[in-house]
């Protein structure tokens, strides 16, 4: 399933990159005279009809080369994405190798964040249901859910960064660089889990087999913590392979703000650009990642869910 | 005038315990939710304001010597970098906001509600395609889409604009591509819900009744089965308005939505933004349209729980 749909997606996008007007090379600093120009097209295949380049791309097929027949080297197939145009010394690859274990810790981190506010508040909202805990913490959760990564960043970055400054406001560092960031990033997404686990508990709690437990007098403290959390939780499991994408995608905004070298400032400057083949290369990474991580968001909720069968 | 609310009131207030019809009990519980109302409440008057804001007063588009100009009487929210005066800056921004995040929800209930109920009705095969297609797309990373659709088709759609109408068309390109962007991607949890609901439907005598009169499969989905879909659609349309102004607002911010001179909350954020350095803070830049976008989503949100309660009292879970 995986391998056709990364096919289709690095078509669409292989496709959609080149309807655009403009090429990689009109930004130059000097306008390139035609001769110049004609050469760089030619040294990335540019000057191809499009299935050809296409097919150069992913690596199937054959070319002319020192007068033989040869394969293609590289391409998708065998995981190359080929050379940046814009960052000309440099390869995809060696781009992603560069941010992405900055853009993946720090979205982990967040995603912990998340989790580790999120999941506690939303239990302890839906056991207090009703009662005054319950109406402050949905009102934080709420809270949260409306203020964007962009409205935060910049106050903590006032507040904790310059007025009293207790952590630093940017650059990649020491364990004191990633606090503000992943706090940035990850207090969205912390409302949204509270949201859903409180729902998903709630109506656990209001269920046959915990009264049925109630009833065989287990301890309130076992209900919830053996019985209650593993279906009320499963909402939350569910949301979380979405929830990974989105910090994926959110991350654009915090590695601007906190100037992160990660890999989503990349996107939108090579967008503008007309880097084709960083374009097609990250919007495929991220396809990538994110249908990885709903397969696992599957296996969890099987584990989770014995009702849940596959295959 | 007063005469009929009072008795409006009167008959209202002595609403009898027998034979209420659905619709006035689902009034009833709309009205006990007190944040329910109060967002109510609050939406209006900000629309009323944002939208009647321009006739009262133009400083928001004149430029002048106050820059950064803190808070004061004259100035209520200060001034920004052209001296303009924040209040009706954010109120013009409001007012974008707000029609961004309309149109495109409606954009995505056409898209969502035909796809949906096409697939319910149809079941079998074609449910299962439809249905299919949008598991994936929902696992892709849409936005991202977005952007590179944005990015790159601008120019394309500002060419065709300028061949077709002569002159000026990068403003309409560029708002045309945000709306159908924004509606395209938000349009899969609509689909899913309509779906389900057009799928329960389906199997209810009054189909079978209009399927036995020998109408044809358009009339009924139009004419029998969206009417019974309609409050759910409502309820999941109030809760993508804020998710649709949220995606335009990180859009604006990024640079791809709302350009200067025109503002959207978004923007008007990342203007303030941009203006944070240690040695002076112009917090009311930031702190203002901030304040305006989390207040606006928090009672689009209250609002939508509320009629959520009310046409659906079952659902809870989102997605």
């Amino acid at each position: 399933m995986l391998v056709p749909l990364v096919l289709v997606i690095s078509f669409l996008a292989f496709c959609l990159v080149r309807v655009a007007p403009g090429g990689p090379f009109d930004k130059e600093r000097a306008p390139a005279s035609p001769d110049i120009e004609r050469n760089l097209k030619a040294k990335y295949h540019l000057d191809e009809p499009m299935w050809q380049q296409y097919l150069r791309f992913i690596g199937v097929g054959f070319e002319k080369r020192d007068g033989e027949w040869r394969a293609f080297e590289g391409g998708l197939m065998r995981g190359d994405f080929g050379p940046s145009l814009k960052y000309r010394n440099h390869s995809v690859n060696d781009i992603i190798a560069q941010g992405l274990p900055v853009s993946l810790s720090l979205g982990m981190l967040s995603f912990c964040f998340a989790l580790g506010i999120g999941i506690p508040l939303g239990v302890w909202t839906a056991l207090r249901r009703g009662r005054w805990q319950d109406h402050v913490g949905s009102f934080f959760s709420i809270l949260a859910v409306c203020i964007p990564a962009f409205v935060l960043g910049p106050v903590l970055i006032v507040l904790l960064g310059i007025r009293w400054p207790m952590f630093p406001v940017g650059l990649w560092g020491g364990p004191w660089h990633v606090i503000l960031p992943a706090v940035t990033l990850g207090t969205y997404f912390a409302g949204k889990v509270a949201r859903l686990a409180r729902e998903g508990m709630s109506q656990t709690l209001q269920s046959d087999f915990i009264t049925t437990a109630r009833a065989k007098g287990v301890s309130e403290r076992s209900i919830i913590l053996r019985h209650a959390l593993r279906e009320g939780l499963l909402p939350v499991v569910t949301y979380s392979g979405p929830l990974l994408a989105d910090l994926l995608v959110g991350s654009f905004v915090v590695e601007n703000l906190f100037q992160i070298p990660g890999i989503g400032v990349f996107l939108v400057n090579s967008s503008n650009n007309r880097d084709y083949t960083m374009v097609v290369g990250l919007v495929i990474l991220y396809s990538v990642m994110l249908l990885t991580l709903n397969l696992m968001v599957d296996v969890v909720y099987g584990l989770l869910d014995k009702r849940v069968k596959y295959g | 005038m007063a005469d009929a609310t009072h008795q409006l009131g009167q008959a209202l207030g002595q609403a009898p315990e027998t034979g209420e019809s659905p619709n006035r009990r689902a009034w009833q519980r709309f009205r006990d939710n007190r944040p329910a109302v109060v967002a109510t409440v609050f939406l209006f008057g900000l629309l009323v304001l944002a939208l009647a804001w321009p006739l009262i007063s133009s400083q928001g588009d004149v430029h002048s010597e106050a820059q950064f100009a803190a808070p004061s009487a004259e100035y209520w929210f200060g001034t920004d970098v052209h001296g303009r005066d924040q209040f009706g800056r954010v109120m013009a921004g409001t007012r974008i906001s707000l029609m961004v995040g309309l149109v495109g929800a409606l954009v995505s209930l056409v898209i969502g509600v035909l796809w949906g109920a096409t697939a319910g009705f149809l079941g079998g095969r074609w449910d299962n395609l439809l249905m299919r297609t949008v598991d994936v797309l929902y696992s892709l990373p849409s936005i991202i889409f977005v952007i590179v659709i944005i990015t790159t088709l601008e120019g394309v759609l500002q060419g065709w604009l300028q061949e077709a109408f002569g002159g000026g068309g990068g403003e309409t390109a560029r708002m045309l591509l945000l709306y159908a962007g924004l509606g395209a991607v938000s349009w899969l949890t609509m689909a899913r819900i309509v779906r389900g609901q057009v799928l329960a439907l389906r199997e209810r005598q009054f189909v079978e009744a209009a399927r036995s009169l020998g109408l044809d499969t358009g009339t009924i989905l139009w004419r029998h089965i969206l009417p019974n879909v309609f409050g759910v659609v409502i309820v999941y349309l109030t809760l993508t308005l804020p998710a649709v102004i949220l995606y335009e607002s990180f859009l604006s911010y990024l640079g791809l939505g709302i350009h200067p001179p025109r503002a959207s909350l978004g923007s008007l954020i990342a203007e303030g933004a941009k203006q944070i350095n240690p040695i002076r803070v112009y917090w009311w830049m930031i702190v203002f349209p901030a304040g305006c976008l989390a207040a606006l989503l928090m009672a689009l949100n209250f609002l939508g729980d509320g009629l959520r309660d009310v046409f659906d009292p079952k659902a809870g879970k989102e997605r």
